[in-house]
């Protein structure tokens, strides 16, 4: 490393994996200079995935998801106070306490927030909840600990899913409302989703698809919900699960291409000022990001995966210490995974990047396939149900951009388990009561349509 | 001392289970469940754990701390 490189000051905005990964990666790779890392809640990076699955089991405590450090990072943390600005010519990160922290190079990881129901009188009733963080996560534990008569989930993502499937398991009546076909289907397109919906219903789920929850009643606490089909559910708690918003809003004046759908940035971590122009000193990783993917079609995507996280926050820490040529793209395959109602669903790929969907191994009936995605005859994705060992396979599939459907041979030499591929149903995400986990931030694949929308 | 498990990575091959069934447990038959803080008696066993994993998915090391400076 070049020693103008290994010294000066970086300043980390947001201290949850991506940040801790990169701030690990920055020591690792040599980095000697002063190392400052702010997060807007009180607590040392966590894990999230424990926080809807363990933790609303009753399995572990939500502060007990506290992440380990593979070393010493050395670093100045400034935690329990926000970025409220970027002053970029200037080199400052503002901070909610007044205060600003000068930079030589900035890493933003600010990543995204859970979506609030849009109304505050109604959001502020006593058990109306959300879940994003470990504070959110011991709150509805608790309640759920206390022995609700119901709770209504609002969206039926993987949040609101991991919600209702925990719901199931310690035997309370749950009853999700999901604005779109079926639950995940912005995860997996409205194919593969009949199958989430029949897991849920299997389980007990009072699962109502195609309506829309129009009101939050209760007089100081929560009682029930309106839903626009004229029915009313009764329940004691509710989650708002309906996605997440990305933390762009302290960038507005920074002249960065900051907004809605991201901070957006080139292969290499380095973000795009407002003009398209590339900044050599401000990085971006993890849910926050928007980046170009070749393996699609350069399609500008937003992930909010883990490992998505710890990859890009590597890459992003390397090239903030290294020359030009040195540099590193960030290229993963995007992976992501849930459990939920006894299954284990993986993905590799983007699925919401499709056209159509083909059964390859395994079946409906078993719950335990693999489905295979393919956009204009090549394979875009997998998505396996209790089948993880076979994701590598597909991955490579993936990456060497093969044909679909895959032929004979594709899985292991057993023939396709369904010869005709289907449509996968891919919906507009705007009609989405959750945000899908994978945004696919410029168009649809088969549609070339921008998809920007003014205000909130 | 903490853990974490990549689950990217994790395909079920359950060796942690057997080696610490204390701390890891499957949900079903192949999602792992684990508690991400490891009580001091079961460090050795996780720490064979992680060794044995064919996937090497998973990470021990301190808490982070965030003293304020």
């Amino acid at each position: 490393m070049p020693r103008d490189l290994d010294q000066g000051r970086i300043v980390i905005v947001g201290a949850s994996l991506a940040g801790l990964r990169a701030a690990e990666t920055l020591r690792e790779e040599g980095f000697t200079g002063s190392l400052t890392v702010v997060g807007d809640e009180p607590h040392p990076p966590y894990d999230r995935p424990p926080l809807s699955k363990q933790v609303l089991l009753g399995k572990a405590a939500a502060d007990a998801t506290a992440l380990p450090a593979r070393r010493g990072l050395d670093a100045d943390w400034r935690l329990g106070v926000a970025a409220t600005g970027l002053d970029a010519a200037g080199k400052r990160v503002l901070l909610a306490d007044g205060e600003s922290l000068p930079y030589d190079r900035l890493l933003i990881a600010t990543g995204t927030r859970a979506r609030p129901w849009p109304d505050p009188a109604q959001a502020a009733l006593d058990g109306v909840l959300t879940l994003r963080t470990a504070d959110d996560a011991a709150r509805l534990a608790e309640r759920l600990a206390a022995g609700p008569r119901r709770v209504l989930v609002i969206g039926g993502g993987f949040t609101g899913s991991e919600i209702a499937s925990a719901c199931r398991e310690r035997g309370i009546e749950v009853t999700v409302a999901e604005r779109g076909p079926a639950p995940l289907v912005g995860a997996l397109g409205g194919t593969l989703a009949k199958l989430a919906a029949g897991l849920q219903r299997a389980h007990g789920v009072d699962l109502r698809c195609g309506v829309t929850v129009t009101a939050l009643r209760g007089n100081g606490r929560f009682t029930g919900a309106d839903l626009s089909d004229g029915d009313r559910v009764d329940a004691d708690v509710c989650v708002v699960a309906m996605g997440a918003v990305r933390n762009t809003e302290w960038l507005a004046d920074s002249g960065l291409a900051a907004g809605r759908l991201g901070v957006a940035c080139d292969a290499g971590c380095r973000v795009f000022d407002a003009y398209g122009i590339v900044t050599d000193d401000v990085f971006v990783a993890g849910d926050v990001a928007r980046f170009p993917h070749p393996l699609f079609e350069y399609q500008m995507l937003a992930l909010e995966h883990w490992g998505n996280a710890v990859a890009q926050a590597g890459v992003a820490a390397h090239n903030m210490v290294s020359p030009g040529p040195l540099r590193r793209p960030h290229l993963a395959v995007p992976v992501f995974w849930s459990s939920q109602f006894g299954v284990n669903v993986k993905s590799v790929g983007v699925p919401s990047f499709s056209d159509q969907v083909v059964i390859a191994q395994g079946s409906l009936g078993e719950r335990r396939l693999v489905a295979v995605y393919g956009y204009r005859g090549r394979v875009t994705a997998a998505v396996t149900v209790n089948m993880a060992k076979w994701l590598e396979h597909y991955q490579g599939l993936i990456e060497t951009a093969a044909p679909f459907p895959p032929g004979p041979g594709a899985a292991d030499g057993h023939p396709l388990v369904t010869e005709f591929p289907v449509p996968s149903n891919v919906p507009d995400p705007r009609g989405l009561l959750h945000g899908p986990t994978v945004a696919l931030t410029g168009h649809l694949p088969d549609r070339r349509l921008t998809l920007v929308r003014p205000g909130g | 001392m903490r853990i974490v498990v990549d689950l990217t990575r994790c395909q079920g091959y359950a060796q942690c289970v057997f080696l610490a069934p204390q701390v890891f447990e499957l949900h079903g038959e192949e999602a792992l469940l684990y508690d991400p803080d490891v009580p001091a008696g079961l460090l050795d066993r996780v720490r064979q754990a992680a060794a044995a994993c064919p996937v090497q998915a998973i990470l021990v090391g301190e808490q982070v701390r965030a003293d304020a400076p």
